[in-house]
């Protein structure tokens, strides 16, 4: 028999009895929708997180002094620590593979420019932050490549920098104090909004000597290293690791690679997730029960139909696939249903409420349309093998 | 064509042991017009299932055409029933949601046919039952003998070799049984064996051979070979 004809009886016999199907099918679409939207808002927060945290690229390794066994920065300093030196950071820009480091120095001081002055992050760091933080110069350049004893006091202010210390005006060339030094800007950045909390915008970056300096610190809080894409990162920071200890002559330091915080943020956001699509499972498992409740109705009405199918040449293998069929259309319909309506809804939340973060996660959708019919056909299979196994006699014979 | 030997099929109902069908033998020739007559529970309908293959015996066998049929498997006989025999039901048994056409196609449908080839030939059936009208109507808008007709045109689509009715007029006022009957006789005069059962004497006596049973056995085989016609 033509799968087009087990279509064809199946539509026939679901279009016969409209308002149960609509009912039945009315289960599955519940589920299939819950399944859609929580997996939409989980995909969403996942994404959101992610992309926090990925802001400065996901090929960045970060080296901090002190040994740390959990992640976070190291609280308690042992005094063997070596520090990390300029000279590392240097030495590390030279392992292969690593495309740059920018050491990092970072304060917190009053800017001036005129009578305005502002409390903002200074960030010491060389002139590889645009490439390895993935953050651009909107206006003028960025630090100039200089040898790091001899640098200038240039500054590039961050956006918001920008509009409190200079409104409607234009910064580049102008001086701004911090501290007892002045420093020439040269660049403003590209507004970045906030990152984690940090405001990106509000930040002024000097050369990691000056930062040194005004902050009176011999080392570095942090090198950044960025690597080639696609290269193997363990086999960086096996490298890493290597030429620090032998400069240190210990591992007093801690190397955090951008994929350890993903690997473990995304694995969490996953099983929730996966939750959040368990509990939507739990409402299509009852629409399951609901499709199980119908077809064995529907095998008990139309068993005279099945004594007659069975008479004029049906086998029981072709009857058995008949009620599958209806159940799988059954379930399928409701899952299709209940997909697009999970999907508007998911997109109307984002249209009217565009901070939440909405993401559909495609595999959940169709895993969910999957397990939508085949939660169909399990729950119709009983009640298919029961109506193939009828004697065509009785089957016929019955009132 | 058919060799019923020593079949047996017994039914446990409560805790008795109905025997349907005891040791019954019996051969039917190709083209012969047969009655199965009796009370209700003497086995008639029991062996109307056991020729169309619609039962299995407990014991015995049939062979159609010098083949062993209780040996097949469950697919074989489905097959063998499609191929084989037209059934016609007291109740008619159309099924409610498909068009006349459409239950005329169903045992094309079962055997795979395609949709243009399955209308062609319903289309022509229907032509020749004078139903062409009828073809999308659904069977509630059609006369009791209306539908049998289409159920008659469905048992005969695949041009089965035999033909067996159950009740066939049993459910239908005089005229349309007297029509149902003229058509079943036609199609046994173009030499397809035609197997009735039913509680209706005067129909009975029309067919050339009449069996009547009773507790399960044969009790009475007789025919008559003259050319009765049907008036």
């Amino acid at each position: 028999m033509r799968t087009a004809d087990y279509a064809m009886l199946a539509f026939s016999s679901l279009r016969f009895s409209r308002l149960r199907t609509y009912l039945t099918a009315l289960g599955i679409a519940v589920g299939i929708a819950a399944v859609v939207l929580l997996t939409a808002l989980g995909g969403g927060a996942q994404d959101y997180m992610l992309g926090q945290f990925t802001q400065f690229g996901a090929h960045i390794i970060a080296v901090n002094p002190g040994k740390t066994t959990t992640m976070g920065v190291s609280g308690a300093v042992i005094s063997n620590i070596r520090p990390l030196s300029l000279e590392d950071a240097e030495g590390l820009r030279r392992i292969p593979n690593v495309r740059s480091s920018v050491p990092v120095v970072q304060g917190n001081s009053p800017v001036e420019h005129g009578n305005r002055t502002r409390w903002t992050f200074v960030i010491g760091v060389n002139h590889e932050v645009p490439q390895t933080w993935k953050i651009n110069v909107a206006q003028g350049r960025f630090l100039p490549n200089e040898k790091l004893e001899q640098a200038r006091n240039l500054a590039v202010i961050g956006y918001k920098i920008k509009q409190e210390l200079f409104p409607g005006r234009n910064p580049l060339g102008e001086f701004i104090r911090i501290g007892q030094e002045r420093f020439r800007v040269i660049g403003v950045m590209e507004s970045k909004g906030q990152v984690l909390g940090f405001d990106m915008d509000d930040i002024v970056y000097i050369p990691v000597y000056r930062a040194m300096s005004l902050y009176n610190r011999e080392s570095l809080m942090e090198v950044d290293l960025l690597y080639a894409a696609g290269r193997d990162e363990k086999q960086i920071v096996e490298r890493i690791k290597k030429y620090l200890i032998e400069r240190h002559g210990g591992e007093d330091f801690t190397i955090t690679s951008q994929t350890d915080i993903l690997g473990t943020l995304g694995s969490i956001l996953t099983i929730l997730t996966a939750v959040v699509a368990g509990l939507g499972s739990i409402s299509l498992l009852v629409g399951g029960v609901g499709i199980f409740t119908i077809m064995s109705i529907a095998v008990n009405e139309r068993i005279k139909e099945i004594g007659l199918l069975r008479a004029l040449g049906a086998s029981k293998r072709q009857i058995t696939l008949l009620f599958l069929f209806e159940a799988a259309v059954l379930s399928g319909l409701g899952g299709v249903a209940g997909m697009l309506t999970g999907l508007s809804i998911a997109w109307l939340m984002h249209f009217f409420i565009p901070a939440l973060p909405v993401s559909v996660s495609w595999d959940y959708v169709l895993l969910a349309e999957i397990i939508a019919i085949a939660t169909g056909m399990v729950a119709g299979l009983l009640p298919a093998r029961k109506a193939a196994s009828m004697a065509p006699v009785e089957a016929l014979r019955s009132e | 064509m058919i060799e019923l030997q020593d079949i047996c099929r017994s039914f446990v109902v409560g805790d008795e042991t109905v025997h349907a069908l005891d040791h019954v033998t019996l051969d039917i020739a190709k083209g012969e017009y047969i009655s199965i007559m009796g009370a209700s529970g003497s086995g008639k309908s029991t062996l109307l299932n056991m020729l169309g293959l619609l039962d299995e015996p407990n014991s015995g066998s049939y062979q159609f055409q010098g083949k062993e049929l209780t040996t097949l498997s469950e697919e074989k006989r489905a097959a063998f029933r499609r191929e084989n025999i037209g059934f016609i039901f007291q109740s008619f048994h159309l099924i409610p949601r498909l068009t006349a056409a459409g239950n005329l196609e169903l045992p094309l449908m079962l055997m795979g046919m395609s949709p243009a080839e399955r209308r062609k030939r319903s289309t022509k059936v229907l032509a020749d039952l004078g139903l062409s009208d009828r073809a999308h109507h659904l069977p509630k808008q059609l006369s009791g003998g209306q539908q049998q007709r289409v159920a008659i045109a469905r048992a005969m689509i695949l041009k089965p070799p035999m033909l067996l009715a159950d009740e066939p007029t049993g459910n239908l006022d005089t005229h349309s049984g007297t029509e149902v009957v003229k058509i079943l006789e036609a199609l046994n005069v173009s030499g397809i064996t035609l197997v009735v059962v039913t509680h209706d004497v005067a129909l009975g006596r029309r067919a050339h051979r009449r069996i009547r049973m009773l507790d399960g056995k044969i009790v009475q085989d007789e025919s008559s070979r003259s050319n009765e016609s049907a008036t």
